[in-house]
């Protein structure tokens, strides 16, 4: 939901400054990719809202495809082509499957759940807010005058990230790398302990935390993907 | 020619595609699976060796009624059919079948990465099924499903980059550009992973524990009846064509031949599809069932492992030939 918002407000601001490589784009200039980029964008919004908001777990996690998808389509739209992929490859391919996962294991219910509410709500809407609030400035601030050719060459071709990538940011993707191997080792150690204690424990903690273990390993190793 | 025919004929011959080989591979798998067990298979519907055969059995979905549970979450339960089949519509839209940007849908930068991420949306389909249908074996086929699918996604994705870095891109249409014929011992390891994950991906025998009809009778897809079970099979067999396909493009060369490779080169594209599609039925007709902890061990402790060996020798070579 902070990205989408993040997102849409950079196009928005984006679209209002005026740079000198982009005198002619007025506020909102109605060509047809800013139209769809819009529209794209409260759907995603939409479907982000609804996400959080919906008393039916399953649909929660439906409800985040879209937004995902969403976010990969805007993606599309500012020529990030190989970004696009890897979110959907990623986040509904990966992440979503494994929420889903998670909720069968659960035995969510079909209809709604009563309980699907927390007393943390407005805490957590605070700093929700707050986390949004601080994305949005950043970003603004950081891409301000810049704009996007999107007949020129891609900004954002899987070429130009990879270039970018290896040339100027080897040290955080390699800090990253082994952050995730760590926690990939972690998640390891964890499951082999749970396997050691199943014998002394009930058999559903055990199962409950291999769960856990391969959820963490399977997050990490997606993220390792994505870095990939 | 013009810009918007151009696009539109593409895209009406990629789903003429979609419409005809899913049909083609079906009949093919009754047939071949009817020989080798010593029988004819289907001989009446339509005259010669029971050619329409597929052709009845679709008009036959049509005609039954359309069920939903009346416990069932009705518009997942829906709409689940149509996530499981649209993914491999799209992705055979970035499968080149012979050289040059005429022979393919449409050119994807990040083809590779394009391809893998549809197909994986795919198996939501069968997930919304599993949960949506209020049917316990169908939430055991949908666990199995996602538990298979977080085991063999990871070897399908590292012999993938594999092959991404022997050719030195990610674009399909690139890397059978770059295609050498010593690539195909060179990626042999690559590719028997890769068509394996796949078929456990596509959960066709021996990778058929989600759907096993003989113990969770067919999981996800218990409750289903008519065209909507109809739409899960043409999802199941287009996934075979789409598996074949890139198992081509990636590790056999795609349109490269011994010859005939300027105007013949589709048809290469089409023969290695088919062997593999064979390969496919063979492999279901010969192999029993893996149970649940041979198919995680299966894929955590040998696919896994030899899919990292590929990539460091595609490395080692990488770096040698340089």
């Amino acid at each position: 939901m902070t990205l989408a918002a993040t997102v849409g407000n950079l196009a928005a601001h984006t679209t209002t400054t005026t740079t000198t490589a982009a005198e002619s784009q007025g506020f909102l200039s109605p060509t047809g990719v800013e139209i769809a980029f819009l529209l794209v964008g409260l759907v995603t919004f939409g479907a982000a809202v609804v996400t959080v908001t919906t008393r039916q777990l399953v649909h929660a996690a439906l409800w985040l495809v879209v937004a995902l998808g969403g976010l990969a389509v805007e993606y599309l739209l500012l020529t990030a082509e190989f970004i696009a992929w890897v979110q959907v490859l990623i986040y509904v391919g990966s992440v979503v499957v494994l929420l889903l996962f998670g909720l069968m294991l659960t035995k969510a219910p079909i209809g709604r759940s009563p309980d699907a509410d927390s007393g943390n709500r407005w805490a957590a809407l605070t700093v929700a807010g707050a986390a949004a609030a601080a994305l949005v400035w950043v970003v603004v601030d950081a891409f301000r005058t810049t704009w996007i050719d999107l007949d020129g060459p891609a900004a954002g071709s899987t070429e130009a990230t990879g270039a970018s990538l290896f040339q100027n940011w080897v040290l955080p993707f390699e800090a990253l790398s082994v952050l995730l191997l760590a926690a990939l080792v972690g998640a390891i150690v964890l499951s082999r302990k749970a396997k050691a204690d199943a014998a002394r424990t009930a058999p559903t903690a055990g199962a409950e935390r291999d769960t856990r273990a391969a959820l963490a390993e399977r997050d990490t190793r997606s993220d390792a993907e994505g870095a990939r | 020619m013009n810009d918007a025919l151009d696009v539109t004929l593409r895209l009406l011959i990629v789903f003429a595609v979609f419409l005809t080989f899913p049909l083609i591979v079906g009949q093919t798998e009754h047939k071949v699976m009817a020989h080798m067990q010593g029988r004819l298979g289907p001989m009446y519907a339509g005259g010669f060796h029971g050619w329409a055969q597929l052709v009845a059995d679709g008009v036959k979905f049509a005609q039954k009624e359309d069920v939903v549970p009346a416990g069932a979450d009705r518009r997942i339960f829906q709409l689940a059919p149509a996530v499981a089949l649209l993914p491999y519509l799209l992705v055979l839209v970035a499968i080149p079948i012979g050289p040059g940007e005429g022979a393919v849908g449409q050119v994807v930068d990040a083809g590779i990465f394009f391809v893998l991420a549809v197909m994986g949306v795919g198996v939501l389909g069968s997930l919304m099924a599993g949960w949506a249908s209020a049917n316990k074996f169908s939430l055991l086929g949908g666990l199995r499903t996602a538990a298979q699918l977080l085991a063999y996604e990871l070897p399908m994705l590292l012999t993938a980059a594999s092959v991404a870095m022997a050719a030195g891109t990610v674009s399909l249409v690139g890397i059978l550009d770059a295609f050498e014929w010593w690539w195909l011992p060179w990626q042999i390891v690559g590719a028997i992973v890769f068509f394996v994950a796949g078929l456990a991906e596509l959960q066709r025998p021996p990778f058929d524990m989600p759907v096993a009809d003989s113990e969770i009778i067919f999981g996800a897809y218990t409750e289903y009846t008519g065209l909507r079970f109809a739409l899960f099979l043409l999802a199941e067999y287009a996934g075979i064509i789409v598996l074949c396909g890139l198992t081509t493009v990636l590790f056999l060369g795609g349109w490269h031949g011994p010859w005939g490779a300027d105007g013949l080169g589709w048809v290469w594209t089409l023969l290695k599809t088919a062997v593999l599609a064979f390969v496919v039925i063979w492999l279901r007709v010969t192999y029993p069932r893996l149970r649940e902890d041979q198919l995680q061990k299966l894929s955590w402790t040998l696919l896994v492992p030899l899919s990292l060996a590929q990539i460091a020798l595609t490395g080692i070579v990488k770096v040698v030939i340089q």
